[in-house]
């Protein structure tokens, strides 16, 4: 279990005076073993930040610590990052050309010298794929013959063939079929629960963030505006901000079926 | 070996070469270049001896039977000659394009492999590069390199590099923001794989056109090199020299110029009809974006109706004629969309049967792979062959598109709005010119009403300060405003109905909430019908008037969207309005999800497909596949579901 601390981080894109600042001074914790939610709108800098986490856009400003250590200088040594993000949109996380089993076979480490076909690395994709609740017969499929929250999976094995010790999710289910997006926020809390991940998940949906995360931050034009227990943050919104966001979420239908229309643990049993 | 060919979106690669000899242009291009090929390997072999004899007795001749095209001034054949020049000349260009090719590579690709502060460098190095014309660069690096061969295939080759260089920075620049490059480089993976595993693959076959072309281009400019007397030097002799050779007696004897400079615009041609046939067959490339706005000829047959199709009698329901008035903007009847694969021809939309009154919102809801984007795709007759789309009834605006040709249907009539608005757009086009080209094709405005109706479009959906925007590049737009201009693009033309398909799904909330606002709008203002795909139920419920739910391609339920959550009957349509979650879910318990998964409609068993995953499923449900009678496909429509779960057995 380790702690991803954001430490007054700042990311500045573009240079001179065409220069904007995404992310400004931002402080955050996602203690051990736990999820943060960080939700905000588009343009809040949410995926700058998930960005900044993992090194793929350089901070201009504080730290990004992982255990107390700086996570950038840990990405110039060989190997999969510790920190690994996991993408919006699996229909361009996962290359188009290659397998699943390939994809997810990339992240594994491995010794020196053995390749990636090796039996070792192939039963680590087998574990994986099994892990997500994919078929590992699926491993020879293409990102194209498999369905949006099976290409989620994948992308979530990926991320965890790396051994990351912090995972950032950065809106893994709006792309997803509602009906897919239950099972995968059941896989996240699964997942958090069995293997003591610490997750970064960032949604634009307070109804998700709500459902997986114990805590919450709410990010605008680039600030931490409000942050707190989840539960609190939603029944009583102390920002502005927040409270539009939580106007925008769609109304349940009213009236919905949601008690009575489904087996919920039958369908837990078949997907766990 | 060809090489490896962009995939295209759902289509494999291999499809596509025979696609090349399926055209007048392509089989003219790889004949020619086969027979310039065949005659570069074996004319040396066959006519070597014969192109060296020296015959002093018939120096310089005319063409005689004897020598067809006469002799040179040794009294050599000089038909043998031209034909054994083709293995140098050829061979020549080939290493000339591959040099330029080599480096072009290196340097395009050097962003990738060195980093964004060295690869801005060369950038700029290529861009100065590229501004040269080529020949001068050719010439002067002719004479830094010396004549001969090796300084020509040094000149050509390297005056060609930036061309390709500034063609790999743009294709790479295409791929490089793709989310995998991203993920691979997390898991660790190293530069030069990223470049072979995950770059070149997708940039290969632009690469494989224009390197084509480029070696016609590579042929011509050798040609001129030795004909200046830089490139090739006697002994040796290419097709260049020839010419240069027969050029004194032009005014005598113009056979001994003219055969060679024959031979070089042959081989050219051949160089460049295959690169421009192989070019056309990647300009369809993606099911989405502006690139479709050309329209794709789309083979739709009537469907036979004695039940061609196997398993597909499905009863005609409720007859409307053709004009159903003027107030039907789309109506379709059992709608099939098959689809060969290489286990055999699947039907991913199976008898799909809906109609949109004139300013109606109607939405589609259902889960990935339910066929609602082939529906989509299928109206809007953006399917290619192979792929075949047939319906009892398809018919836009009273008009048959069964019949004819609907070309310019769509950007005119028929607006379409696809989810992902970053790969609609062509990332190296201005925005305002991706939106008028359209519009100067369709409705024949010229190149400044086109871009004037283009700001002004940009300007309707709410773009502040459009007539600059127009001016900027797909990536300075931000994914809400990328959205809106396809939206706009759409209303280039003055369209009845826009068909949407998960317009908001890459959007954020309350960005989501501005482009539905925008189509609401939109719908008003014109009275525009609106075909809105979602799987997300709640914003279907939100927008639309009506909402089709789809299952294995078919549509299960069609009802008001008021009645989502209360009055729906369909099993399915219950399951996926329970699945949303809200804020008052329960914390406790896992997320409700629908058991199992969709039907792949490769596979599809007998009786009714959600059978499997349906908790009132009985022995009917999976013997019999139940019509849609009165909005409702199911054979226990609206009972009780066993809802017996008691909640302390979930916590
Ligand atoms: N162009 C295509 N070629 C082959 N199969 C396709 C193509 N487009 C979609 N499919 C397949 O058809 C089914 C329906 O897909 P689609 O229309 O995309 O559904 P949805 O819009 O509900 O996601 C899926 O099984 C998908 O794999
Ligand atoms: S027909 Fe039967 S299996 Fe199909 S949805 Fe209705 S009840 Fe369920
Ligand atoms: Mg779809």
């Amino acid at each position: 279990m380790s702690e991803l601390r954001f430490d007054d981080v700042t990311v500045r894109y573009g240079t001179g005076r065409r220069a904007t600042t995404a992310v400004d001074g931002v402080s955050l914790v996602v203690p051990p073993g736990e999820i943060v939610g960080l939700v905000g709108e588009s343009g809040s800098g949410k995926s700058t930040l998930a960005r900044a986490a993992v090194g793929l856009v350089p901070v201009h400003g504080g730290r990004v610590l992982l255990d107390g250590e700086p996570v950038a200088g840990r990405r110039r040594a060989a190997g999969p990052s510790p920190v690994q993000l996991v993408f919006q949109d699996p229909a361009s996380s996962l290359d188009p050309r290659m397998t699943v089993g390939e994809s997810v076979a990339e992240a594994v480490p491995r010794e020196r010298g053995t390749s990636r076909r090796s039996a070792a690395v192939r039963a680590e994709v087998e574990r994986l794929l099994t892990l997500v609740h994919l078929d590992p017969d699926r491993a020879g499929a293409r990102p194209g013959q498999l369905s949006g929250g099976q290409r989620q999976r994948v992308a979530i094995a990926r991320a965890l063939a790396a051994r990351p010790r912090v995972v950032v999710a950065d809106e893994i289910t709006s792309a997803l079929d509602v009906s897919i997006q239950g099972a995968v926020l059941n896989l996240v809390r699964e997942l958090q629960r069995d293997l003591g991940l610490s997750i970064l998940f960032i949604s634009h949906d307070l109804a998700v963030v709500r459902y997986v995360a114990g805590q919450v931050a709410v990010l605008h034009r680039g600030r931490v505006v409000e942050q707190g227990e989840t539960a609190q943050v939603l029944g009583d919104p102390r920002h502005d901000y927040t409270r539009s966001l939580l106007a925008a979420v769609p109304r349940p239908p009213a009236g919905s079926l949601t008690t009575s229309t489904i087996d919920s643990t039958r369908t837990t049993r078949r997907t766990t | 070996m060809p090489a490896r060919l962009p995939a295209p979106t759902r289509r494999p690669a291999s499809a596509r070469l025979p696609a090349i000899l399926r055209t007048p242009l392509g089989v003219t291009g790889a004949a020619l270049l086969a027979l310039v090929l065949v005659t570069a390997v074996l004319a040396p072999l066959l006519w070597g001896d014969a192109a060296e004899a020296v015959d002093t007795a018939a120096m310089l001749q005319g063409p005689s039977a004897d020598h067809w095209a006469g002799t040179d001034n040794l009294g050599r054949d000089l038909l043998f000659r031209t034909l054994v020049a083709t293995r140098l000349s050829v061979a020549l260009a080939l290493a000339a394009t591959a040099l330029a090719v080599t480096v072009g590579l290196l340097l395009g690709t050097a962003s990738l492999l060195l980093g964004p502060r060295a690869g801005r460098l060369v950038t700029a190095g290529v861009n100065i590069a590229v501004a040269f014309p080529g020949l001068l660069l050719a010439l002067s690096f002719a004479v830094i390199f010396g004549v001969g061969q090796v300084g020509s295939v040094l000149a050509i080759g390297l005056s060609g590099a930036p061309a390709f260089a500034r063609l790999c920075q743009t294709l790479v620049a295409g791929v490089a923001t793709r989310d995998y490059l991203a993920a691979a480089r997390l898991a660790g993976v190293g530069r030069l794989r990223i470049l072979l595993r995950h770059v070149l693959p997708d940039v290969g076959g632009p690469l494989v056109v224009n390197v084509t072309i480029g070696a016609g281009g590579a042929l011509l400019s050798f040609a001129g090199l030795s004909f200046l007397g830089l490139g090739v030097q006697a002994p040796a002799y290419d097709w260049g020299r020839l010419m240069q050779d027969g050029l004194d007696r032009i005014y005598l004897d113009p056979l001994a110029a003219l055969l060679p400079g024959f031979a070089v615009v042959v081989a050219g041609l051949a160089f460049n009809l295959t690169g421009e046939a192989v070019a056309r067959t990647f300009s369809i490339d993606s099911i989405s974006g502006v690139s479709l706005l050309a329209g794709g000829a789309l083979r739709t047959r009537r469907r036979p109706d004695a039940g061609g199709l196997p398993g597909q009698d499905a009863t005609p329901s409720a007859d409307v004629p053709l004009d159903a008035g003027p107030d039907l903007v789309l109506d379709v009847a059992d709608l099939v969309v098959t689809v060969p694969t290489p286990a055999g021809r699947v039907r991913p939309v199976r008898g799909v049967t809906f109609q949109v009154a004139r300013g109606e919102a109607v939405g589609v809801v259902g889960e990935s792979g339910s066929g609602k984007t082939l529906t989509a795709l299928a109206v809007a007759r953006l399917l290619e062959p192979p792929t075949t789309v047939t319906a009892r009834r398809l018919s836009f605006q009273g008009r048959d598109l069964l019949t004819g040709d609907h070309r310019t249907l769509l950007g005119t009539e028929l607006a379409m709005v696809f989810q992902d608005p970053a790969s609609s757009f062509n990332p190296v086009r201005r925005m305002g010119g991706q939106l008028a080209e359209g519009a100067r094709h369709h409705l024949g405005l010229s190149r400044r009403q086109a871009r004037d109706r283009a700001v002004d479009r940009l300007r309707s959906v709410r773009i502040g300060d459009p007539d600059r925007r127009a001016g900027q590049y797909p990536h300075e737009f931000s994914g809400g405003m990328r959205q809106r201009a396809m939206i706009g693009l759409g209303l280039m033309g003055s369209p009845a109905l826009i068909v949407a398909d998960e317009p908001t799904t890459a959007l954020d909330v309350t960005v989501q909430r501005q482009v539905l606002d925008l189509l609401a709008e939109v719908r008003e203002r014109d009275a525009v019908a609106l075909l809105l795909i979602s799987h997300d139920v709640s914003v279907v419920a939100d927008v639309c008037d009506r909402v089709l739910v789809m299952y294995a391609g078919r549509v299960v339920e069609d009802l008001p969207a008021a009645g989502l959550a209360t009055s729906a009957r369909h099993p399915y349509t219950r399951a996926l309005v329970a699945a949303v979650p809200h804020l008052e879910t329960d914390l406790d318990r896992p997320l409700a999800v629908i058991p199992g998964r969709p039907v792949d409609p490769a596979d599809l068993a007998a009786g009714c497909p959600f059978a499997p995953r349906c908790p009132l499923a009985d022995a009917r449900c999976r013997a019999e596949d139940p019509e849609l009678v009165d909005g409702v496909a199911c054979w226990r429509p609206g009972e009780d579901l066993p809802s017996a779960v008691p909640e302390e057995a979930t916590a």
